[in-house]
């Protein structure tokens, strides 16, 4: 940080923090506010005390947990299986996990109530969810483990490690796996952070998550939602920047070469 | 007796034949050098030598006993691969321990081999640098360390150098011959460099598009080259196409001397390969007996040899060569008329196909 900065880039960074903390410190003020002129934490604490904002918040971690292994189950052996074996399929997976980009969200719920039919546990509880969700973070799961996959020569490190006699279990955990960690960490936290988010698919199929119970806090309870609001930014906030670090100490690690 | 041998092995990837037909032996404790130009199936053998690939055809013996169909990891070879291969997570150390580790060897034997292996490549004082603090040089040792120690039946090595620079190149390739020879493990050594073949192997098996061409050692492959394609591939020489006419090549007017060409019936076509270090140039004004008149195209200093670029009289687009030491080369210059002979029983003599 040795470069001085010039009095018109200093004027665009304030400008810049002011553009957006102020609704974040407006946000805050009228997460304080407790009618007429007086102010306090009685929203964070009806907030806390609503059993329905800690069900609802361990809904969506639960959903992001069951999300995030089922990614990690069905995307890291695949990925790697097309990278090794059928690097010809790799333009058709790309073109797959763009898809949910294309396809709205509530196209893509009225398709799975229509198509999907199963046993009880999954059908008519909120794991139902998992589906659309996997397929919600799929683009970005799958652009993080792209990442990781090219930055190692995984060929070479496979043939490697089998010739020096591992299986392909030993390959995997001994050798891919913790080569992989940064861009899988990567992908857990994108997955998790939309997971948190995501409305549509709760709403439409009447599941209870944490941001669904956010929206209905907003129409009914409007200083608690704001509280809520903060809140939700923070976790969002958090994951991101456990992104952002984990991403630059594997820089730092590659970056004497 | 062979340690590691290759019948008739065929690989073709999408219908295009890749290797077609390959027999190799090699013995216990040799270093075989496959040498050949990029793309002539080197690589695509190693791999079925390590059991990443397995051959459309053929057998893979080890011991004698059929090895084809068995798994790379169930097999004992060790493998230095051309790109960088050193397993970044783990340090020197573990590197080489990886081998040992997942064979269920105990710890204190891992340990042992890693610390054992390390000093023998020149590394003890790196134990603990992870790949990205060693230069190419140092990954290639400790890659080297990592394939010996699962104490392999055959070590394979693919152009383990062809990444690193020319002075490191050259110190590595010799260190690689002594601890070959120290360990006295049977060793396949791929590279598309022949400097590097003939100067590290027992024997040097040359291939080109999927065929081995000729097996034999070094001074055999430089002396006695079995083909046109050998002959032109390995070190530097005039080929020069004419008909077989008694001890002499007759290219139109003009008979080059080469013993050699009376094995070949009258008349036939054949090429003649000379080398620079067997031709002789004379500047005098009388021809010695036996010497054909040329002139001098151009000279390359190579410090204690000059070669020189030789048009010979009489055969269009001739290029012939001959090594001078360079003291005696002073006089020399492009466009000087000289006499150049040679001694009949060096040319070598081969059918045109
Ligand atoms: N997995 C593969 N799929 C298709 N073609 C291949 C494959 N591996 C090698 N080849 C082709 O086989 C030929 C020989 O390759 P290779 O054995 O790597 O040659 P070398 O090592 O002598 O340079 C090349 O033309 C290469 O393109
Ligand atoms: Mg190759």
């Amino acid at each position: 940080m040795s470069a001085r900065l010039g009095p018109v880039a200093v004027l665009a960074i304030v400008l810049g923090i002011v553009f957006f903390l102020t609704p974040l410190i407006v946000t805050f003020a009228f997460s304080l506010w407790e009618g007429g002129d007086r102010y306090g934490f009685a929203a964070y604490r009806s907030l806390v005390g609503d059993p329905d904002l800690w069900a609802s918040l361990l809904l969506s971690l639960r959903l992001a947990a069951e999300t995030m292994l089922l990614g990690m189950v069905l995307l890291v052996p695949s990925m790697i299986f097309v990278h090794l074996k059928a690097p010809g399929l790799k333009p058709l997976f790309e073109f797959i996990a763009a898809l949910p980009f294309v396809v709205p969200a509530i196209a893509l719920v009225a398709g799975l109530s229509a198509l999907y039919t199963g046993p009880a546990w999954l059908i008519g509880t909120p794991n139902y969810l998992v589906i659309p969700y996997f397929f919600l973070a799929l683009p970005y799961a799958y652009r993080a483990i792209d990442v990781g996959l090219s930055a190692i020569d995984v060929r070479t490190l496979t043939d490697a490690a089998h010739s020096l006699g591992a299986g392909w279990g030993q390959v995997f955990r001994l050798v891919l796996l913790p080569n992989l960690s940064t861009a899988l960490l990567g992908a857990t936290l994108l997955t998790l952070t939309i997971v948190m988010g995501e409305f549509t698919f709760a709403s439409v199929l009447l599941f209870k998550t944490f941001a669904v119970y956010i929206n209905d806090t907003g129409s009914s309870k409007v200083t608690e939602a704001a509280a809520l609001s903060l809140l939700s930014f923070v976790i969002t906030w958090a994951a991101m920047l456990g992104v952002l670090l984990t991403g630059r100490n594997t820089t730092d690690l590659g970056g004497t070469h | 007796m062979a340690v590691v041998a290759l019948q008739a092995i065929r690989k073709s990837f999408g219908g295009r034949p890749v290797l077609a037909g390959i027999d190799i032996a090699l013995a216990q404790g040799e270093l075989v050098s496959l040498l050949g130009p990029s793309g002539c199936g080197k690589t695509t053998l190693l791999r079925i030598l390590a059991g990443f690939e397995r051959p459309d055809a053929g057998t893979v013996r080890l011991d004698g006993r059929d090895i084809t169909a068995l798994a790379a990891n169930r097999r004992n070879m060790g493998m230095v691969f051309q790109s960088y291969s050193l397993f970044p997570n783990l340090d020197a150390t573990d590197n080489v321990r990886f081998g040992p580790r997942v064979r269920g060897v105990p710890r204190a034997e891992q340990s042992r081999r890693a610390e054992h292996l390390l000093e023998l490549v020149g590394l003890g004082g790196h134990r603990h640098k992870f790949p990205h603090q060693l230069s190419g040089g140092q990954q290639q040792r400790v890659a080297l360390a990592r394939a010996l120690a699962v104490q392999p039946d055959v070590l394979l090595l693919d152009e383990p150098l062809s990444a690193l620079d020319a002075k490191v190149r050259a110190q590595l390739r010799s260190e690689i011959r002594r601890i070959q020879r120290e360990t006295g493990v049977t060793t396949v050594f791929v590279t598309h460099d022949q400097e590097e073949a003939l100067s590290i192997s027992d024997r040097v098996a040359v291939m080109n598009e999927g065929r081995m061409l000729q097996v034999a050692s070094p001074a055999a492959i430089y002396r006695e080259p079995a083909d046109a394609f050998v002959a032109r591939f390995i070190g530097a020489g005039a080929v020069l196409s004419g008909r077989a006419d008694g001890p002499a090549v007759r290219v139109g007017a003009v008979a080059l001397p080469a013993a050699a060409a009376a094995g070949h019936p009258a008349g036939t076509a054949v090429e003649l390969f000379l080398r620079p270090e067997h031709v002789r140039l004379d500047p005098a004004a009388t021809p010695p007996s036996g010497a054909l008149a040329a002139e001098i195209r151009e000279l390359t200093f190579f410090g204690s040899l000059t070669r020189v670029r030789l048009a010979l009289d009489g055969i269009a687009d001739s290029e012939a060569w001959a090594d001078v030491a360079s003291d005696r080369a002073d006089g020399f210059q492009p466009g000087l008329r000289v006499w150049a002979s040679w001694d009949a029983a060096a040319p070598r003599v081969l059918a045109r196909v």
